[in-house]
């Protein structure tokens, strides 16, 4: 549900997202080195397949963002990685839109930068149990961030899609449980087998 | 008719017939499915929107593909915009055309909802249309060529590579896991089986990643790679994205004098 289709939204909120997005890609690519290039593909290949997975909660199914477990793992990263993931969605799919991948890179990918940002030392210092625990508040919450970044660019684009962004946010609650309690495994079982896959050394 | 001259028949008949958008150099058809879909987001009444599917809708069919993937692609886009087409008549003010109870359809918002309904499906027809038969390899070439950044493209050429190795890995655990007995459901035990998967594939994906650079590495591989957005033959290379900026601009027109 995070991936806006093209037609709905209005030109600026698609040129500013474009550039905001553009502006993310381009400060964490520069900052990648070039040898470091086929390993960052390599990871960001993996995220994308895992979130094609249909994980059930409750009666339905949700597909994971990932987004707070990418930014735990790979740092600013996460930005090309999502965006080239909403790339192979929409080229694949039909998921999302091609003048909508900047907003939606910015939607998917800032939130969990910023959770990696902040609750990345912590996660790194703490054990399984307390590290899972951490990592699925942080991705439940970068969810409910991407949602709310939805809701505010169908909102700004036309005041009369107000009350629909309004109603769009209560859906992101199987996806806020879903993917803060995968989330949380996942790293409670990446802090037990390979301890150092949450160092930011795998893309260094 | 010998046997031979038969059998040359048969296998003719069996290659699927490139139409008349396979023949299309790849670059062209990129940069014009970027101009219509632009154009697309422009157009604000249902005549010029409407007009936009229609073109969208002649393309498809004259890309060759099958109703199928079409199908599975507008059941996707319709999934997303249910719920606003459908609380979009009832949140927007304006003359009441239906009234159910408290609440009243009104003819602005209908008519708002169809608008967003027909640019939502015209774009995805032109994206279906024009690179849905592209491999993803062949867009990333042909976005480089148009002048995306060339990290940017490796990245994506590496990550597309590498989609299917680790899609076969996924479908390997999940067996695995179903040979053990494992029935998908949203309870505690299952959410842990599904968190260990997706932490697997990423303990793997980070083994991988290893070798890959370091078998890189012993290529000689500096970040470089020479054969990145070479051209690739194909018509239409000025002709297409000038009439895809025709189409775009009577589109627009049609949009204002309506």
């Amino acid at each position: 549900m995070a991936h806006i289709p093209d037609g709905v939204l209005s030109l600026p909120v698609v040129a500013g997202g474009w550039a905001v997005a553009a502006g993310m890609v381009g400060v964490s690519l520069r900052r990648l080195t070039e040898a470091a290039i086929p390993g960052t593909a390599v990871l960001s290949a993996a995220f994308f397949t895992v979130s094609l997975i249909a994980v059930p909660v409750g009666p339905s199914s949700v597909h994971l963002l990932l987004s707070g477990l990418m930014g735990l793992m790979i740092g600013p990263l996460t930005a090309p990685a999502v965006m080239i993931g909403l790339a192979l969605q929409t080229l694949l799919f039909g998921f999302g839109g091609l003048t909508t991948l900047g907003i939606n890179t910015v939607n998917i990918a800032l939130p969990g930068i910023l959770i990696g940002l902040v609750l990345g030392p912590m996660v790194r210092r703490a054990g399984p149990a307390r590290a899972g625990l951490l990592a699925g508040v942080g991705a439940g919450l970068a969810v409910l961030a991407t949602g709310g970044a939805v809701a505010a660019a169908l909102a700004l684009s036309s005041s009369d899609y107000i009350p629909s962004a309004k109603v769009l946010l209560v859906t992101y609650l199987p996806l806020m449980i879903g993917e803060g309690v995968i989330t949380g495994f996942a790293i409670a079982f990446l802090k037990r087998v390979k301890p150092d896959a949450l160092m930011g050394a795998a893309v260094s | 008719m010998g046997l031979v001259e038969a059998q040359e028949q048969m296998s003719v008949a069996a290659l699927p017939v490139p139409g008349p958008i396979e023949r299309l150099a790849p670059r062209a058809r990129l940069l014009a499915t970027l101009i219509l879909v632009i154009a697309v987001t422009l157009l604000h009444g249902v005549p010029a929107a409407a007009a936009a599917c229609a073109c969208g809708a002649l393309l498809a069919v004259l890309s060759g593909q099958g109703l199928a993937p079409l199908a599975r692609r507008l059941v996707h886009v319709e999934g997303f915009m249910a719920l606003l087409l459908l609380m979009l008549p009832f949140t927007m003010a304006g003359t009441p055309l239906i009234t159910l109870g408290p609440v009243a359809a009104s003819v602005e918002g209908l008519l708002r909802a169809t608008t967003i309904a027909l640019k939502v499906n015209a774009a995805m027809l032109v994206v279906f249309a024009l690179l849905g038969t592209m491999e993803p390899v062949r867009i990333g070439h042909a976005a480089r060529r148009l002048g995306a950044p060339l990290r940017l493209v490796q990245l994506f050429l590496f990550t597309t590579r590498h989609v299917e190795i680790f899609r076969n890995e996924i479908r390997r655990l999940r067996e695995a896991m179903r040979a053990r007995g494992f029935v998908p459901r949203s309870t505690p035990h299952g959410w842990r089986a599904y968190g260990n998967l997706a932490g697997m594939v990423l303990v793997r994906s980070l083994e991988r990643a290893s070798r890959v650079e370091e078998a890189m590495r012993c290529r000689a591989f500096d970040g470089r790679l020479p054969a990145i957005g070479l051209d690739e033959e194909g018509h239409g290379t000025a002709a297409c994205p000038c009439l895809a900026l025709a189409a775009g601009a009577s589109l627009i027109l049609l949009d204002r004098l309506t």
